[in-house]
């Protein structure tokens, strides 16, 4: 008898033109996977790799062991990080299409991914972003006026506008400068935490990549050397379904978790509906208790989705359903967080309009702040003298030579 | 001072930074409890813990990005890659990350990492134990490059790569780790006891980058060259019997322009010689800049003496390898353009 291989590619469940499905998705009930202890051995924990850790159940009620009892007031805050981070993210995606913007990449569905861990995790943690991380700067109190000036590469520009739009950075603000060469800060977030344990010092690393750019071998180098040191750093995998055109499968999460690569190599991996701010703010206090507690490592899955286009140059329509996002079943960040303080009577939508309203008009008038910093069209301008700087501690003669060369071509000298 | 082969001089080298600095750390496959594959680092772990001189997995990727993320907080990690023909795994971690660190946050970050990696063939290694990879370093914005062509300097200059600021790339020639070599595999082998640049001395010293060494100076050419080839092209000359100025690059980013081409304005002639391959090999800008700046003193086009552009053949070791016979070549071209 003969049974030839074939070769197994991996479709997505729908395309544009076919009902969107995501009857692929494992769920579990909210409440309904144990907490085990933070100090449990790997083997103890192997469920929760494969579970789906929930906090907020369909009537929005925190519910089980894993309910992190976050006082109003805090869920509040949270609250509002997020509801700015989509305000902003809107915003820019406006300008940019109005071409004050040469390009941007928006976290829409995904807010309580970074905006809940940012929370959960310490001030003095030092955390390694993503791309789409941008609720961390608003966590960490960066001044949105900040991030523009970065969008816009004008004279404010934390980065001297050497950086493309969102790869923003902050040394005080313990913010890791954001590469475009994907999950390459993995194992960097490791080498940190493995200098931290060297040196003794209880801080941790965190540090954030898509399901799609786990595929890089660095995710793996990263997974192993957190292994093998006991690392103190979460190593979070925003499985947001889709890496620009190609779903998560083609990653490798057809056939397992993303979170169950953390038990293959001997840590704790957490699967967790990265659209409730209590599961992924409690999931990231369990890792983080553990490894500050000397536990070493953990694998966090985010299971939420990319309700907006990849960035500004693709358009979601053209390789998946255009109504998928409505179909998603984890449901919305901000509006679950919403409901779920409605429901403790800690909020209102009136109260919800006021705070928009504010956010909104935060937005602009930091907009309107940036601009004075200079626009991508007018007003101030980088120096071109900086272009040469920071490539070295020290300006080589090379480039000083070369610096001159440039002034003399501004200059017009044949 | 104290007689040293090459190895010796980069673990002292090592021993001497980690002795004053408590944040350089070392880590590589086989550093530790074996003291590396080429016994640079013997006898560190024993000394300073294995807190500090860490065996890692084999993965160049996570060697140098995790020593990225040990500079950001504040360590001065020394990678050794194994060989430098492994290094390729690690390539955007050196490339787009730890070279563009400092220039994509603005100074905000910086790591100050070295690594070290054995290159060069000569010793039987076949296509992947023989490598020159130091353009691929030269060519990217941001990296230190030095290769080292004795003890002296190889101390000097690793002192210097430490603490420097910078991310440097060491480039061991591991034909010269014994000995010098003059290119003539069938003499026996020679010690650093014979060579002036054996006696290192213990304490700390630096070599700085971006300085040539004029090794031997001369009238009738400049012969620059760097590494395992400095050795080859001074007997090359001496046997031919010509008076030539030759200079040791010893940094080739940055670049020392001013020695190289205050010589060559003053002979009148250049040969460029290293064991990487010819095409696009660094000799390709070395010859370029001599030609900026000397190209009114030239009395005949440059000369590139270097490896074959094909991968380091096992069974043809030293017919690949730019020994004297190829040096005499370019010496008489230089002397007598056709």
């Amino acid at each position: 008898m003969s049974n030839p291989s074939r070769l197994h590619v991996p479709e997505p469940p729908a395309r544009p033109g076919q009902p969107p499905d995501f009857s692929y998705l494992q769920l579990s009930p909210a409440g309904a996977l144990p907490r085990p202890e933070t100090g449990a051995s790997w083997r103890e924990v192997g469920s929760l790799a494969f579970g789906l850790i929930r906090v907020l159940d369909d009537s929005h009620r925190a519910v089980g062991a894993w309910d992190p009892h976050i006082a109003p007031e805090n869920l509040r805050l949270g609250l509002r990080h997020m509801l700015l981070t989509r305000l902003f993210d809107d915003r820019m995606v406006r300008h940019q299409r109005q071409g004050k913007l040469s390009f941007y990449m928006k976290s829409t569905g995904e807010e309580a991914v970074s905006v809940a861990a940012g929370m959960a995790l310490e001030p003095g943690d030092m955390l390694f972003p993503a791309y789409r991380n941008q609720g961390l700067q608003v966590v960490r109190g960066r001044r949105l006026v900040d991030l523009m000036c970065q969008l816009l590469s004008n004279t404010g520009d934390m980065c001297r506008g050497r950086q493309l739009p969102v790869m923003y950075h902050s040394a005080p603000a313990k913010l890791f400068s954001i590469s475009g060469n994907l999950a390459t800060q993995l194992p960097q977030a490791v080498g940190w935490a493995m200098a931290a344990a060297i040196k003794g010092e209880e801080h941790i690393a965190s540090t954030w990549t898509g399901e799609g750019s786990s595929a890089e071998a660095d995710f793996h180098y990263a997974l192993l050397f957190a292994s093998v040191y006991r690392a103190p750093v979460l190593i979070n995998v925003v499985n947001n379904q889709w890496a620009i055109s190609t779903f998560q499968g083609t990653a490798g999460g057809e056939q397992n978790s993303f979170a169950a690569r953390g038990p293959a190599y001997g840590m704790p991996g957490l699967r967790v509906d990265g659209n409730d701010f209590l599961a992924v703010y409690a999931a990231t206090r369990w890792a983080a208790d553990r490894a500050r507690n000397g536990g070493g490592a953990t694998v966090v899955e985010l299971v939420t989705y990319r309700a907006g286009a990849h960035s500004t140059s693709d358009d979601p329509a053209r390789y998946r359903p255009r109504d998928e996002p409505e179909h998603w079943p984890l449901g919305d960040p901000i509006e679950r967080l919403k409901l779920h303080l409605m429901g403790l009577g800690e909020w209102s939508e009136a109260r919800h309009q006021e705070l928009s309203a504010e956010l909104d008009a935060q937005v602009s008038a930091e907009w309107k702040e940036a601009l004075t910093f200079g626009t991508m069209s007018d007003g101030p301008r980088l120096n071109r003298d900086l272009m040469f700087e920071d490539v070295f501690k020290e300006l080589p003669e090379h480039l000083r030579r070369q610096r001159e060369l440039l002034r003399a071509e501004l200059a017009g000298s044949p | 001072m104290a007689q040293m082969n090459m190895i010796q001089a980069l673990n002292s080298a090592m021993d001497v930074a980690m002795g004053r600095d408590p944040n350089v750390v070392i880590l590589g496959q086989d550093v530790g409890f074996f003291g590396g594959v080429f016994r640079c680092t013997d006898g560190l772990q024993r000394k300073y813990g294995e807190h500090r001189v860490l065996d890692t997995p084999i993965a160049e990727g996570g060697i140098i990005g995790a020593a990225l993320g040990m500079g950001v907080n504040g360590l001065r990690p020394v990678a050794e890659v194994q060989f430098a023909d492994y290094v390729y795994p690690a390539y955007d971690q050196i490339v787009s990350e730890l070279a563009r660190l400092r220039y994509r946050s603005a100074g905000d970050f910086h790591a100050p990492v070295t690594v070290r990696m054995p290159c060069g063939g000569g010793i039987r290694g076949g296509q992947t134990h023989s490598q020159s990879p130091e353009v691929l370093f030269a060519h990217v914005c941001g990296l230190k490059v030095a290769i080292p062509s004795n003890p002296y300097d190889a101390k000097g200059l690793l002192i210097g790569a430490i603490e420097d600021d910078d991310p440097v790339i060491l480039l061991e020639p591991k034909r010269l780790y014994n000995g010098p070599f003059d290119g003539d595999p069938n003499k026996p082998a020679v010690s650093w006891g014979t060579h002036p640049k054996g006696e290192v001395p213990v304490e700390h010293y630096t070599v700085p980058f971006g300085r040539a060494e004029v090794v031997r100076a001369g009238t009738q050419m400049t012969i620059i060259a760097y590494g395992t080839m400095v050795h080859v092209v001074a007997a090359a000359a001496q046997a031919m019997g010509f008076d030539a100025e030759i200079i040791d690059v010893r940094s080739i980013v940055p670049l020392d322009v001013d020695t190289l081409c205050n010589s060559v304005c003053k002979t009148g002639r250049c040969v460029i010689a290293h064991e990487a391959t010819r095409f696009a090999g660094f000799g390709a800008e070395l010859a370029a800049t001599v030609m900026e700046n000397c190209f009114w003193n030239l009395e005949a086009p440059i000369q590139r003496v270097a490896g074959w552009d094909t991968p380091y053949p096992h069974a043809f070791e030293w017919e690949y390898f730019p020994g004297q016979t190829r040096v005499s070549l370019a010496l008489k071209a230089v002397m007598e353009p056709a």
